[in-house]
């Protein structure tokens, strides 16, 4: 069948839509939800001891990781909930205002 | 046709005998009151090995009707039944079918909804899934039930149509009652029926599928636009269906059942069952030279708007009877309906709404009888018209319609 490119989703003809609105698996990569945060969680590689906790509790995928070694945080996706932040035991987590995080 | 012998079967056990010849691959269903003997009946032939079908219990009618959702996205052939507050209970997932366009297809025997507790025989059911995007079938007889239920499959399948389809028949009055009927060998309807090949199965496409996705606003409003052409475009593919059934059986099928309109100046409008009833006493009052004519929609969604005027088009006043009320609102669901038809073809004709049977109260011929002397009175100008009434209930003192002021 005939999928949608996402970049121009919206631009599609109401009849190119395939019946249901189906897509192609996986697009949810494509969709940035990163905008919606206030809150941003930072990562201190030096304090962080790889535990994973943080990837095991968050909701969006958006604890980079590897070769079993945290890499990072995906801001593309992470929506600023602060579960990681809340749950990481060895401080190598924390949470700023997003509009601090813009100045610095 | 196939030379079938009669049998007395209610319209339950008609459906049942129907979808057991479809052979669905998965029925979800939640086996207790306000549920129908067609589950009784369809779980008896599961049991007995009559079909292939994948039997799944639920919790409640909104899990049976999310079952069929996942189980028609997967690519099965799915179906299921349900009436009164269960249908209630279905109303969120009824929008998500429709919207995935999923061809499920869903017996409805059309019941009351509570306060008070009822569970009798009216379309105040059905009559909240008119607006999710399911083809809605109304039978009036036990065998109708049969035959609509074998065309749904098809109709829903079609892939221009791709919707699903709710086959309805009233409650009690047609869904237990014993009629004599006649059934199609099972060769026969699986050969009209055909193999389901989904278009897009999750489970058949060879390529990963996301359904079920979120839309924004103006991928949101596209999809809905093309949901509404794909269930006004269906009704071409509806006659054609039952057309071709009508062929196979012997047994007539029009969108709109049009009773002696041709000359027609008195005409009742009406859904379902009671046209029986009103068709018995018209029958009468053409032996008496009467020109009286009875308009039946079977096919309710889409609307026949056409059809519907051109039966309308000789009346010199209108009588449309509703079996549910929209609260609140100036006439019942078939009224506003019907009215919108007459309006869009621009015909005009004095009219008054009935609401009448709510709860499984009778539509006796006396009241049959109220409906058509009112019709004269209509026509000849000594009863005002756009005027809405509960049928056999005297009004209270000095109620006064508001609307007509």
């Amino acid at each position: 069948m005939k999928m949608p490119e996402l970049d121009r989703f919206e631009d599609w003809a109401p009849e190119e839509f395939p019946k249901g609105y189906l897509c192609n698996a996986g697009t949810s990569v494509e969709y940035i939800t990163g905008g919606w945060r206030s809150m941003r969680p930072v990562w201190d590689a030096d304090k962080c001891t790889n535990c994973m906790m943080c990837w095991v509790v968050c909701p969006d995928s958006s604890i980079k990781v590897a070769d079993e070694a945290m890499t990072g945080i995906d801001y593309d996706h992470c929506k600023g909930c602060g579960v990681c932040v809340h749950e990481c035991r060895f401080g190598a987590l924390e949470f700023i205002r997003e509009d601090e995080a813009e100045v610095a | 046709m196939t030379a079938t012998k009669p049998f007395s079967a209610t319209g339950n056990q008609m459906i049942a005998e129907a979808m057991r010849q479809a052979d669905p691959d998965v029925m979800a269903a939640y086996p207790i009151t306000p549920q129908t003997t067609i589950v009784e009946n369809y779980a008896k032939f599961v049991a007995n090995g009559a079909v292939t079908t994948e039997f799944v219990t639920v919790e409640s009618e909104h899990s049976a009707m999310s079952a069929c959702v996942g189980a028609s996205a997967a690519g099965a052939r799915v179906a299921t039944a349900t009436a009164s507050q269960g249908l209630a209970l279905m109303w969120e997932e009824l929008f998500i079918a429709a919207g995935m366009r999923l061809p499920i297809v869903m017996a409805n025997a059309n019941r009351a909804l509570s306060a008070p507790i009822n569970i009798h025989g009216d379309h105040s059911d059905v009559m909240g899934a008119r607006d999710t995007g399911w083809i809605l079938l109304f039978a009036e007889t036990a065998q109708e039930a049969y035959d609509n239920t074998v065309i749904s499959f098809p109709i829903a399948e079609d892939p221009d149509v791709q919707l699903p389809v709710m086959t309805t028949l009233d409650g009690f009055i047609t869904s237990h009652a014993m009629e004599r009927c006649v059934m199609e060998d099972d060769e026969t309807v699986r050969s009209f029926v055909g193999d389901y090949a989904p278009a897009n199965g999750l489970l058949t496409s060879p390529t990963p599928l996301g359904a079920g996705m979120f839309a924004n606003g103006d991928s949101y409003m596209k999809s809905r636009y093309m949901l509404r052409h794909a269930i006004q475009d269906s009704l071409p593919v509806i006659e054609r269906v039952g057309k071709a059934w009508a062929d196979t059986c012997g047994r007539p099928f029009d969108v709109v059942d049009a009773w002696e309109c041709d000359d027609a100046e008195l005409i009742v409008v009406v859904l379902g069952s009671a046209a029986g009833n009103v068709r018995h006493i018209a029958r009468e009052l053409r032996a008496a030279g009467k020109k009286v004519g009875v308009v039946r929609p079977r096919v309710y969604r889409p609307f026949p708007v056409k059809q519907i005027a051109e039966a309308c088009k000789g009346a010199k006043a209108i009588a449309i009877m509703d079996r549910a009320d929209s609260l609140g609102g100036q006439y019942g669901p078939l009224a506003v309906d019907v009215l919108g038809a007459l309006a869009s073809a621009g015909q005009s004709a004095p009219f008054h709404n009935y609401i009448y049977g709510l709860g499984g109260n009778d539509l006796t011929n006396d009241l049959v009888h109220k409906v058509f002397d009112d019709l004269e009175k209509l026509a000849d100008g000594s009863l005002g018209t756009g005027g809405t009434s509960y049928l056999g209930m005297q009004e209270a003192e000095g109620a006064q319609n508001i609307w007509l002021g």
